[in-house]
């Protein structure tokens, strides 16, 4: 995103005689900065701080309601954090949920994408139909997914005995519970990424397709070789935004396992909730949230050139 | 004679198996939300063994409702929500107009720095900064009040990136016929530049609003106060309750009281949804 060539209308403003005089010279001068203040003040309480805030106190031990003072404990939290078995099982959690979302999440947006991107009647009532999950708040999946997932009773079960089959306890079972959780997932945000895939196969010239299916390309060849590469940039681009989602929401997780049964279903970021809500250990928290800062970073940054790229394509 | 025929009924019946196969899985995508229309107008007698039926039973009934108006206090949620997405829209309007223009207009030392600053709130993205970010609203004396809830989101830097790509797409020849009749620099972002920009500030609207009606961990850590909670906390507190009871229609019609308002206006405007949706990418 360059930012280069843009000649400032206030440029045009300093060589009109009102603006020569030099008290108002300065208020120009001043005026970009005057401008982004509001924004940068919230900025800084509310994005760059909290990071040098949980920096320092995750060198810091602070003992909850003993009336102890803060000691120094170095790397001490990060030591505790990796020692903790919870950390571990969130972390590996959160790496089985983050693939195990992303891979069919992925595939069935651009299967859907594929399939509704004529304007035709049709179509669009599909494309409403799964975009509509996205729109709802996770909490309000979670509720629908907490009667779906109901051992016996639930949307579920009772289909299933229908059909003769016995289905697992589904959020009870600790090592079905991650796999349910990941099952709303996929449902809540494939139609959102069908999104992004029908704006990057528009982008795809027809001379394109059309060179292929006059060499013969069958359906299978020109996704393969013609759509598929052409959609790189856009499935990139998704798969940031996905990751960085996967890490930051667990809304579904407070309403419906509370990370259990025994942490199975247990993220990084509940993980954090859970040390500073519940347990209130402050150093621990801190030093969890660096860590999953220091991730966040390192997704965006090393992507950072394909999402310029992505927006490159869309400006 | 034989082939020709074969080979056109060959090629009629892979659409249709294919449409077919997709409107299998638009149902199976809208089934939740089929069971909760259908569970949320039907009387409580009907015990819980059918809740699961997605056939709708014939005496509807809007008890369901009722109830979780009563029990739930869906009225003062609505409330509450309603002042947290409104307030932090007008607040986001102001600051992301502002430092747009100044991004999109003006050239100025530390230009390109303070914009790569400020794209750094899309990867560090609130969510992620609760801890931290809890104990500078206690510092701040806005612990369990709405302010406190909405602070956060006060700046926007996917705001400010949209409303600079918008600016920029604008043809400077109005801003400068104003600039050389002397209005200020705030008459004309008001007078000159926001009404050919409301396409933009249509779309970050549209986001904003679904994305702080939607939200759930953030104001669940700021509130404490029953009074103050907003739907999704109603919700949360509601599905935990219903978990003993049959009160699964009751859930399901709260449910639905949180979706429906965006779904209304989701239907309403599927198009100007939808393009502001892909443009959000940007926000991650």
């Amino acid at each position: 995103m360059s930012l280069a060539g843009t000649t400032g209308i206030l440029d045009e403003v300093e060589r009109t005689p009102v603006a020569a005089r030099p008290r108002r010279r300065r208020r120009v001068r001043l005026l970009p900065y005057a401008l982004l203040a509001p924004s940068l003040l919230f900025l800084a309480l509310f994005t760059y701080l909290p990071v040098v805030r949980v920096a320092i106190e995750s060198l810091y031990d602070q003992p909850h309601g003993t009336g102890a003072g803060t000691t120094f404990v170095g790397l001490g939290n990060y030591a505790k954090v990796f020692a903790d078995p919870a950390f571990r099982q969130a972390a590996l959690n959160n790496l089985i949920y983050a693939v195990g979302t992303l891979l069919p999440t992925l595939a069935l947006a651009l299967a859907f994408a594929v399939a509704v991107q004529r304007s035709t009647r049709f179509s669009s009532v599909l494309r409403t139909v799964f975009f509509f999950p996205s729109l709802v708040p996770l909490v309000a999946a979670a509720s629908l997914f907490f009667f779906i997932f109901l051992p016996g009773l639930g949307l579920l079960d009772y289909y299933l005995a229908k059909i003769g089959v016995e289905g697992p306890n589904w959020l009870g079972d600790s090592d079905v519970a991650l796999w349910s959780v990941i099952g709303l997932t996929v449902w809540k945000n494939a139609g959102y990424y069908m999104l992004f895939y029908i704006a990057g196969l528009q982008n795809i010239p027809r001379d394109t397709i059309e060179a292929a299916l006059i060499d013969g390309a069958n359906a299978w060849q020109r996704l393969r070789y013609v759509i598929l590469p052409a959609l790189l940039p856009t499935t990139s681009f998704v798969v940031v935004i996905a990751l960085i989602n996967l890490l930051t929401s667990v809304d579904h997780i407070i309403v419906l396992t509370r990370g259990g049964p025994s942490n199975a279903t247990n993220l990084l970021l509940y993980y954090i909730f859970q040390s500073a809500h519940e347990n209130f250990e402050v150093g621990k928290a801190a030093a969890a949230t660096l860590l999953s800062v220091a991730v966040l970073l390192a997704i965006s940054l090393g992507s950072m050139r394909i999402m310029e790229r992505g927006t490159h394509a869309k400006a | 004679m034989r082939r020709p025929s074969l080979a056109r009924f060959q090629r009629r019946l892979w659409p249709a198996l294919l449409a077919a196969l997709l409107a299998a899985v638009a149902f199976l995508w809208a089934t939740p939300f089929l069971w909760t229309l259908v569970a949320s107008f039907r009387p409580e007698g009907a015990g819980s063994a059918g809740m699961a039926s997605l056939l709708p039973d014939t005496p509807q009934t809007l008890e369901n409702f009722r109830n979780a108006f009563e029990s739930g206090s869906f009225g003062l949620y609505y409330a509450n929500t309603l002042i947290v997405v409104v307030g932090v829209l007008a607040v986001q309007c102001v600051t992301v107009s502002l430092a747009g223009y100044a991004f999109a207009r003006l050239s100025f030392p530390g230009r390109d720095m303070l914009f790569y600053a400020f794209l750094l709130q899309l990867m560090l993205v609130p969510p992620a900064l609760i801890v931290p970010n809890l104990r500078t609203v206690v510092d701040l004396g806005l612990y369990d009040t709405l302010p406190g809830v909405m602070a956060p989101y006060f700046a926007s830097a996917f705001g400010t990136f949209l409303m600079r790509q918008t600016f920029l797409a604008l043809p400077r020849d109005f801003e400068e016929a104003a600039a050389i009749d002397g209005a200020p620099w705030w008459a004309i972002i008001w007078y000159v530049l926001l009404p050919m920009a409301k396409p933009g500030l249509v779309a970050f609207a549209i986001v904003s609003v679904t994305a702080h009606w939607n939200e759930f961990l953030w104001p669940l850590m700021v509130i404490n106060d029953p009074a103050k909670h907003t739907l999704t906390i109603g919700l949360a507190a509601f599905t935990r309750g219903a978990e003993g009871g049959k009160e699964w229609g009751v859930l399901a019609a709260g449910t639905l009281l949180v979706m429906a308002p965006l779904a209304v206006v989701f239907v309403a405007f599927q198009r100007r949804f939808v393009d502001s949706f892909v443009f959000s990418g940007v926000k991650g």
